[in-house]
């Protein structure tokens, strides 16, 4: 395979390698989707490591991400400081983690973070409200949303404290049926 | 180990404080050996910003297992010299010191090479995940050359050595690997567009098309290109030159398209081979090839679908039917990250908004059943109809069959009346589901149930006209056979025996004195019969190809271009662009390969046609879906996990093993045509080699294997295996199913548990979580208030719903989200400002009433 790339060096592949679970083509790829979106900004060198962040409103504009209703909470849940501005190294993870070959329980604690908007460890009742007036584009109506997340509750929280923590959260999430299937993102 | 407990006891009975001051001995002797071990990465750790906890309980763990074993280690030195004192048990720790640091080390460094190639499932950041694996890289690099010593280092030096060769190896074979996975990029941009369902049908496809790939490989490796380049060549046999009367037509378009002529007699049909037994300077033998082929592609197909049905089975660990979790799955598991295009996404929304209203309504309505009479009425009528429909669509096609044989025996009939059956039948598959659609909507199924009989039904369909046009076909057999023996003897007379000398043994075959077109031949069912798959597969490819061109593209261009100039909005009123019919095209999928399997003995070419369908399929529908198709309003579960349309594959592929089984095992071969002509069954073939080909000892050994007396136990053999196997598996379901509901009792015990610690006071929680920012200053009063309300409703807090409530909304709503709906918000409102302004004891009760049962249930009280 041609080693005609120079924006990674040999040891630097291999560590992506190692620490996502796409293979080298993909890893370029990757970078290449990434340097398109601000082709002024990144260099097309990245052997030693400079400090390029891309804005939130450039990541969520990809079209994988642009439709889905999720797109801040994932961009800042990946990225560094939580605002959603992301560099490389976190494109990259949010790609692997979301990639089609990572383990059910590694999307599980990420998807947890997602849906977790206020970032108190808890999915709690405005988290649920949230999530479901996301999912519905604030079609159902007030009493709806409401019943729906105290089903949720009712049926999830093993712990009995209001509110879903993390260990509740899994221990749902792991048998539902096309969790697997639907939380990925092929790139 | 168990000798180390041995000692450990012995240890016990004598000397307890010995053993403690060793022990001191050796936690200080590790802790140096561990700092000089250390030394080496004090700059490094120094660097780091924050030690990882998994890396310390290792080293923890470690400690502690050296320890013990340095200490049993250090037993057996005692023993040995029967001595206690500390002194000399110190002196002979001094050599096996180094020892244990190597093992250590080893231990170390294992897992420093496991945390190497599990770094990517940890959920850090990238930069830490980076640092980490460098710095355990770096370990392991600098300590791996020091393990081991002596004439053992160099060895070790050279495994490590090769296993790093080994993984970069198979990372690089990785990275090949899904460089040859075809159509990827495709398939993701269907995906992106339709969502996951939509693409697990191109996926399925492509799955399909692998496996073709891999029987194309056996049957043209195999059979096709030996017979072609080392068989005797066209015209030189009867079975391989075109009848003198049919030679002037032979070329014709018309004849070739019916695959008669020049196509009949070509090696992509049964009745082109011959019977010498070996062919060409390699010796190949052709007739054992041929049968080979035939079984291994059954053999392979079946393994295939068996073992991805089993990974399938494995890698859902979920039972969907758990229904525990309805609405959680429903908010967390809904949306399709995948989903990439704008239409898509709203639609996907809107099913997300209908999907949770149906199940608030079911929730809601979960006991309602008005009027079951007259649903049982109507789906008994449905299913009645249906059968109606199965039964004449069977009888239909095996008319037409019967017909189409009295056609076959005329003389120059018309284009439809040689294309009855499989106009028929084309016609058929295209007009009935739709019917049963229709049908199938007196019956009121929820959907996903609804689809299940929907395919179900469109299964039997096919099924039935398969099998009824097989069973017309076995007649046509039959006559064939029976023409075939007046046949024979008239060759025979011809030939004057000249003929005979051909079969047997494998001298070069005399020349006839007749030519070969001239001779009388048979009507070789086996060739007739794989003619009939061909056609069928090819018309089933036509109409597939129309139906998608003129339902989907110029129905999608009419509405799009003739919407400017029409009375009614044609997009989204009636006809509207197409929606991908999945699990009819799985199904279509499926019946197709159904056909392959069955038709490829008689007709070896078969598999190659499939393989050219399936890739125009690929790119054909990959257009088509994108150009002309919309997405689902419906958005049905991604088919790919679930093992539905795998189960259907391997029934279909055991049913079109049977017709095939049969023939093979029970007609006799065409005398004149195929590879098995002259034998009495084509299974002969296999005795025959075993006979001349091997050593006497295996034609002993395989007729006491083929003994009953052998089969038959071992037959019974497997039914008690499976049996036995059957028995534990469920046995182990029923512990499964035990466990959880173990589990869920717990968890509701915990519940009521914690509700009647929690509830000394529940209304005041609750009102509490509603009026969080206003009731700060009035909770005192209210709390009173709250008392009062209890103590005049004298029960205890938690309580059965009263009946005032169930008459006020249906008992579903009375979660704790029934606090939160507008009526209650207005008379929790009301108590309030009763209470800031009046608190007289009489007035709470009616308001609070309704609210007392109200926290008990929300808080996963079960109803009673």
């Amino acid at each position: 395979m041609g080693n005609k790339q120079t924006i990674f060096t040999q040891e630097q592949l291999d560590a992506y390698q190692d620490c996502t679970f796409f293979t080298r083509k993909e890893i370029l790829r990757l970078f290449h989707r990434y340097r398109d979106l601000a082709p002024q900004l990144v260099p097309l060198d990245y052997s030693d490591k400079p400090a390029v962040t891309l804005p939130y409103e450039l990541i969520g504009s990809m079209p994988e991400l642009k439709d889905n209703p999720f797109r801040q909470r994932i961009a800042e849940v990946f990225s560094e400081h939580g605002d959603g501005n992301m560099t490389l190294d976190d494109f990259l993870d949010m790609f692997s983690v979301l990639s089609e070959m990572a383990p059910r329980d590694l999307k599980a604690y990420y998807a947890f973070k997602i849906y977790d908007f206020n970032n108190d460890d808890y999915i709690c009742k405005s988290d649920l409200e949230k999530t479901v007036n996301k999912l519905t584009r604030n079609e159902l109506t007030p009493e709806e949303v409401s019943l729906v997340c105290e089903k949720v509750i009712y049926e999830a929280d093993a712990d009995n404290d209001g509110k879903l923590s993390l260990a509740d959260f899994q221990h749902m999430i792991i048998r539902a049926p096309d969790f697997l299937s639907t939380f990925h993102i092929r790139i | 180990e168990d000798k180390e407990g041995d000692e450990s006891k012995e240890e016990d009975n004598g000397s307890q404080p010995n053993r403690a001051s060793r022990r001191k001995n050796y936690q200080r002797k590790n802790r140096d050996g561990k700092k000089a071990r250390e030394e080496g990465n004090q700059k490094k750790d120094r660097g780091k910003t924050a030690p990882n906890k998994d890396q310390k309980e290792s080293e923890n763990k470690e400690k502690k297992t050296t320890k013990r074993g340095k200490e049993g280690e250090t037993k057996q030195k005692k023993d040995r010299k029967n001595s206690t004192s500390s002194a000399s048990s110190n002196s002979s720790d001094e050599e096996s010191l180094s020892e244990e640091e190597l093992a250590m080390l080893k231990e170390q460094v294992e897992q420093k090479k496991k945390l190497i190639s599990t770094m990517r499932n940890k959920p850090w950041r990238m930069v830490k995940k980076l640092s980490v694996l460098r710095e355990a890289q770096n370990f392991v690099e600098k300590f791996e050359g020091a393990l081991g010593k002596g004439k053992g280092k160099k060895l070790y030096a050279y495994k490590m050595m090769m296993a790093k060769k080994w993984v970069k190896f198979k990372r690089d074979f990785e990275n090949f690997k899904t460089q040859c996975i075809p159509w990827e990029m495709k398939i993701k941009e269907v995906e992106s567009h339709f969502g996951s369902s939509v693409a697990s049908y191109f996926i399925f496809l492509r799955w399909m098309y692998g496996v073709n790939l891999v029987l194309f490989g056996l049957i043209f490796g195999l059979v096709i290109i030996p017979e072609v380049l080392m068989g005797m060549p066209y015209g030189s046999l009867p079975r391989k030159t075109v009848p003198r009367a049919e030679q002037a037509t032979a070329m014709d378009f018309s004849v070739l398209w019916d695959f008669e002529g020049y196509i009949k007699y070509s090696a992509l049909f049964y009745g082109y081979y011959n019977n010498q037994r070996t062919i060409g300077w390699l010796k190949y033998r052709l007739p054992m090839a041929y049968f080979m082929v035939g079984i291994s592609i059954f053999g392979y197909s079946l393994m295939v679908v068996i073992r991805s049905m089993a990974r399938n089975a494995n890698e859902s660990t979920a039972d969907g039917d758990d229904d525990n979790f309805i609405f959680s799955w429903k908010m967390f598991t809904s949306w399709d990250y995948l989903i990439g295009n704008p239409e898509t996404a709203d639609n996907k929304f809107a099913s997300i908004t209908t999907s949770f209203k149906e199940s608030i309504v079911d929730e809601q309505e979960s006991n309602k059943d008005e009027n079951i009479h007259l649903r049982r009425f109507l789906r008994v009528l449905a299913n009645v109809l249906i059968i109606c429909c199965l039964c004449g669509s069977g009888y239909l096609i095996y008319f037409v069959v019967k017909r189409s044989q009295t056609f076959s025996k005329m003389q120059n009939v018309g284009w439809y009346e040689r294309n009855e059956v499989e106009i028929v039948m084309s016609l058929l598959g295209m007009f009935c589901p739709p019917l049963f659609e229709t049908i199938a909507a007196l019956e009121n199924y929820h959907p996903r149930i609804g689809l299940k009989w929907q395919l179900g039904r469109i299964f039997a369909l096919f099924l039935g006209n398969l099998y009824t046009f097989l069973l017309a076909l076995m007649d046509d057999v039959n006559e064939k056979l029976a023409e075939e023996d007046v046949v024979k003897n008239i060759t025979h007379w011809t030939l004057l025996g000249h003929h005979n000398s051909s079969a047997g043994n494998d001298s070069t075959v005399t020349p006839p004195p007749l030519d070969p077109a001239d001779v009388p031949r048979g009507p070789c069912w086996e060739t007739t019969v794989g003619i009939e798959f061909v056609r069928l597969t090819v018309s089933d490819i036509l109409v597939t190809y129309i139906t998608i061109l003129v339902g989907d593209f110029i129905r999608a261009c009419f509405v799009r271009f003739v919407n400017y100039c029409w009375c009614w909005d044609l997009e989204a009123g009636f006809p509207s662009y197409a929606e991908f019919d999945i699990s009819g095209n799985v199904l279509g999928l499926v019946f197709n390969q159904g056909m392959i399997w069955m038709g490829s003995f008689y007709a070896p070419g078969l598999v190659g046609i499939n393989v050219l369908r399936l890739l125009t399929s690929m790119y054909f529908q990959c257009w088509a879906v994108m150009s002309s198709n919309v997405p689902h309003a419906r958005v049905f579960k991604a088919s790919k996990s679930n093992n539905f349309y795998m189960g259907l594959l391997l029934l279909i592929l055991f049913l079109s093993l049977l017709p095939v089984a049969y023939t093979i095992m029970s007609l006799p071969p065409s005398f004149d045509c195929g590879p098995f002509s002259g034998k009495k069954r084509m299974y002969d073939v296999i005795q025959e080699t075993i006979e001349l080909d091997f050593p006497l000892f295996v034609a002993k050994i395989f007729s006491y294997v083929a003994n009953p007396g052998l089969i038959i136990p071992a037959i019974l053999l497997m039914v008690l295996t499976i049996y036995y196997l059957n028995a534990v598996s469920k046995a182990y379901q029923r512990a499964n199913a035990e466990l959880k509901k173990k589990m869920q009792m717990q968890r509701e015990e915990e519940k009521n548990k914690r509700n009647n610690k929690a509830s000394t006071n529940p209304m005041l929680q609750d009102l509490e979580d509603l009026l969080t920012p206003s009731t700060k200053t009035e909770s005192p009063l209210k709390q009173a208030e709250d008392k009062k309300i209890e103590s005049l409703n004298g029960t205890s807090p938690v309580r059965k719903p009263g009946r005032g409530e169930v008459l006020a909304g249906s008992p579903m709503a009375g979660g704790r989200g029934a606090a939160f709906t507008p009526p209650s918000q207005v008379f929790v409102a009301q108590p309030r400002t009763l209470g800031v302004r009046a608190p007289y004891p009489g007035q709470p009760r009616p308001w609070g009433h309704p609210l007392g049962p109200v926290p008990g249930r929300g808080r996963g009280q079960p109803c009673y």
